[in-house]
């Protein structure tokens, strides 16, 4: 019965992009509807959505690696600040060129990162115990670093006497836009990060690896599947792509907060949810995770074009977060065993 | 007053997504029946139960109980209804207790919704007592041996009282006195004039057990006779849809090359490091050998597949070489990279990731053949290779892309030997390559194994049925307390011979022959 090898195109309607896709479209006619006097149909108005959702996607990325095995990341929002921070440091009091600056900066997120791994591969302590622990330890670290101030470019100097340095290149180069200024720099940095999450799930063997390991571990184990350096490349991604987060935050900021960012992780695992990836692991994609972003950045975006308040966006992204969810439940209702 | 079936399922339709898997199935089971419900892995038994317990509310045709039209909406309205289920699956909660676990949704409430602990553990207690059940209503269900937890889950079908009963393959892990034990209840539920629905592969339980049998065959009822009349090679031809030609193994020819030595093996249980749970096994195995390990539960056979595989790490101690170079017992994937590869007993909880496509679970332990530079998948490749193999395996599934979940038990084990075949192995260890698969899917696996002897994999199999150890193995090492106890070869083998020393019987060891 091995006639058919791909899924058809009448069962495409019932995967979970397919699913997905509909809850972004459904989004998109709500947008349509409530153009805000016709606002909705600029591309600006898409471009600053876009721009506004990067850095949370660009930690959704790492999230969605991490909860496909069946783990958790709440630490990603304090590596980013920890990030930023040193970032920050490093380029604006120190002068370090941003070709030095940024891969000291990639390389510290992806060792906070490795040594969550580390404990949780290892150790076996609860991925949600690990990253909570890091995510408190980050985010003292990065008051450490600034002493618990923004780190701008006015520099104070050893001798007690401040002046103001000029912003490095390197900020305002990722914080400007390409295509006559169509898209901005965090955007295609956000893409390539989407772009490099789907060639490691989908095409290279650490992501078969990733999906054994969070969707049957004892199986994986006994399959040869090398366990814990999975998981430990999965939560080094992780702290990679917060630290890229950290930078294009530094950036658009244009100085490094110790207190940026609280909360983002919340973000990021609400839109790797509402994309469909499962958080016990084993299933879910890339693709899901970015349509999960645009629909929670047109969410936003909509709401404040017709000037809604704060408090009504907050209680309208949970509903959707809930509503995303049994819509995506429904699809499996009759096959599961 | 026999008139009233006690359950009647009248066309029970039953799809899931496109695929209609019964067509119109009738069934009746009278009070103080037994009903064995016969077929192949896949013909639609477990589908048709689950909608008779309720956990499949969508599905067309009638159910009668007792000549009322009913149709539960989900598992506790069946049970509330007087239907119990015994499921493939274990349904206990592992970290609560035995009698938690016995009381579980209905506990004895008193006032203000209290429940009565002390009223539970007593009648806790007489319920184990009565089902000769060797365990404490205090202890964790976790702590129990699978054997053990497989009987907790009857007796608390058995205590609600039910007027149906339903058996999915309840024998599977008990051994041979549990089972007889098991028998002698079924027989008391008849006396009581309640009906039993009984779902197994194992012949002698179906002329054990049947007041009637009725064959299911890709989801339609395709027989129902009463024993007498139904002769089990009769059976079998209903159940397989063909004349099977009588499942052994093609006559093998070891041709002595040694490729597995294993010596001094030992492995300390798990958590009281003292204690041994293999003590001092060795063994070889040759080219093209099939070398069977027997014994009861707990007599460390399966210890032995699991430690020379590496799976068991510090715990075990020994040492082996593989085609004469020195072999490290250290980790599965170090195994698997040298060609030992193993089956494990259970596919769902060690073999199968259950939302990974078939594909990807059957190239799983052979990536590396597939991976150019930084582990780049090269899928064109893996497809190919993964389709002929799941043609070699007469593998059926929906699509190779489709989740594995939904294929058939007998697929599924399938899947998980095309996977341990794709890597492939110089030592093939299999641990249960045949339990809980129909007969069709048993004899397939039994002509492959022919093939692979002959392309000189070494193998060591552990099966819980003497008949298939017999017919397959060339050599038998018999374990008892994890020490080998007897080496028997094809010729000299019986039934008799390995179980007498697997229980222990006959203490007159001649190990010599196990080298």
């Amino acid at each position: 019965m091995m006639a058919e090898l791909r899924t058809s195109a009448r069962e495409w309607w019932t995967t979970p992009v397919a699913r997905a896709l509909v809850a972004l479209g459904f989004m998109l006619v709500i947008g349509a509807v409530f153009n805000a006097d016709g606002a909705f149909f600029r591309w600006s108005v898409h471009r600053d959505m876009l721009r506004q959702v990067s850095v949370f996607g660009i930690l959704a990325c790492g999230m969605t690696v991490i909860i496909i095995t069946a783990g958790i990341d709440l630490s990603v929002s304090s590596v980013m600040a920890l990030s930023a921070v040193s970032f920050a440091w490093l380029m604006l009091p120190h002068g370090w060129p941003a070709v030095l600056a940024v891969p000291v900066v990639l390389a510290a997120g992806t060792a906070l990162g490795t040594l969550s791994g580390s404990l949780v591969a290892r150790m076996r302590i609860q991925p949600f115990i690990v990253t909570l622990a890091m995510m408190v330890f980050a985010r003292g670290a990065a008051k450490v670093v600034s002493g618990g101030m923004k780190i701008t470019n006015y520099v104070t100097a050893a001798d007690g006497t401040s002046r103001l340095v000029p912003l490095p290149r390197a900020f305002g180069l990722i914080d400007s836009r390409v295509l006559g200024g169509n898209l901005s720099i965090v955007t295609v940095v956000f893409l390539v990060c989407v772009l490099t999450t789907g060639i490691v799930l989908s095409r290279l063997r650490l992501g078969r690896h990733l999906y054994a390991v969070g969707g049957n571990r004892e199986a994986a184990r006994l399959s040869g599947v090398p366990v814990r350096r999975t998981l430990l490349a999965a939560y080094a991604l992780s702290g990679l792509f917060a630290a890229v987060a950290g930078i294009c935050q530094a950036a658009q900021e244009t100085h490094g907060d110790p207190e940026t960012g609280m909360g983002y992780e919340l973000d990021a695992i609400a839109m790797v949810v509402i994309g469909g990836t499962s958080l016990s692991g084993g299933r879910g994609s890339v693709a899901l995770t970015l349509i999960g972003v645009l629909t929670i950045g047109y969410l936003q975006k909509i709401l404040s074009l017709n000037a809604a308040p704060e408090a009504t966006r907050l209680m309208l992204t949970g509903a959707i977060i809930i509503c995303a969810v049994l819509f995506q439940r429904g699809r499996r209702e009759g096959s599961q065993a | 007053m026999p008139s009233e079936p006690t359950v009647a399922m009248r066309g029970i339709r039953k799809s899931f997504g496109l695929v209609e898997v019964l067509h119109g199935v009738d069934l009746e089971v009278l009070p103080g029946e037994v009903h064995v419900l016969a077929g192949e892995n896949g013909a639609g038994k477990s589908t048709l139960v689950k909608i008779l317990s309720g956990v499949y509310p969508d599905y067309s045709g009638e159910l009668l109980l007792e000549g009322r039209p009913t149709r539960f909406s989900n598992p506790s309205d069946a049970a509330r209804a007087g239907i119990a289920t015994i499921h493939q699956e274990f349904s206990l909660v592992p970290t609560m207790s035995v009698a938690d676990n016995l009381f579980l949704g209905r506990e004895v409430i008193r006032r203000f919704g209290r429940v009565d602990f002390g009223a539970q553990m007593a009648e806790a207690y007489r319920l184990l007592a009565d089902a000769h059940l060797e365990c404490r209503p205090d202890q964790l269900a976790e702590e129990l041996a699978l054997a053990s937890r497989q009987m907790l889950e009857i007796v608390r079908a058995l205590a609600r009282n039910s007027r149906l009963v339903v058996f999915d393959e309840p024998t599977s892990a008990l051994s041979e006195p549990e089972a007889e034990s098991l028998f002698a209840r079924i027989d008391a539920l008849k006396r009581q004039g309640r009906a039993v629905i009984y779902i197994t592969h194992r012949m002698e339980e179906i002329y054990r057990l049947a007041d009637r049998i009725s064959v299911l065959r890709d989801g339609s009822i395709v027989g129902a006779a009463t024993p007498d009349r139904l002769p089990p090679a009769a059976l079998v031809s209903l159940i397989v849809g063909r004349d099977l030609a009588a499942a052994r193994a093609p006559e093998l020819r070891p041709d002595g090359d040694t490729v597995l030595d294993v010596r001094d093996l030992r492995v300390a249980h798990a958590s009281v490091a003292s204690r041994a749970v293999v003590d001092g096994v060795s063994f070889t195995v040759g080219r093209g050998e099939i070398l069977g390990l027997a014994g009861l539960q707990g007599s460390g056979a399966s210890e032995v597949l699991h430690a020379v595989f590496g799976a068991l790490g510090e715990r075990t101690t020994g040492s082996a070489t593989l085609h004469g170079a020195p072999f490290a017992m250290r980790s599965p994937q170090h195994s698997v990279e040298r060609g030992v590869v193993l089956l494990a007993s259970d596919r769902t909880t060690l073999g199968l990731a259950p939302d990974m496509s078939v594909l990807h679970n059957i190239s799983l332990s052979s990536l590396g053949r597939f991976s150019a530079r930084f582990g780049w998948v090269q899928r064109k490749a893996e497809r190919e290779l993964v389709l002929v193999s799941a043609r070699r395996f007469a593998l059926k599934a929906p699509s190779l892309d489709a989740p594995v979940r939904l294929l058939s038990g007998g697929n599924q084990q399938k899947a998980c030997l095309a996977r341990c075949l794709l890597a492939e192995p110089r030592v093939l260890l299999l641990d249960e390559p045949t339990r809980g698969i129909d007969v069709g899917a048993k004899a397939d696996i039994y002509r492959l194994m022919g093939d692979w002897a002959q392309r000189g994999i070494a193998m060591v199999l552990i099966t819980s049925e003497l008949d298939e150890l017999l017919a397959l193995a060339d050599r038998i090492l018999v374990l008892h307390r994890g020490r080998i106890v007897s080496a028997l070869h094809r010729e000299t083998a019986s039934k008799d011979a390995i179980l007498g020393a697997a229980m222990g019987q006959s203490q007159s060891v001649h190990v010599g022959g196990a080298a």
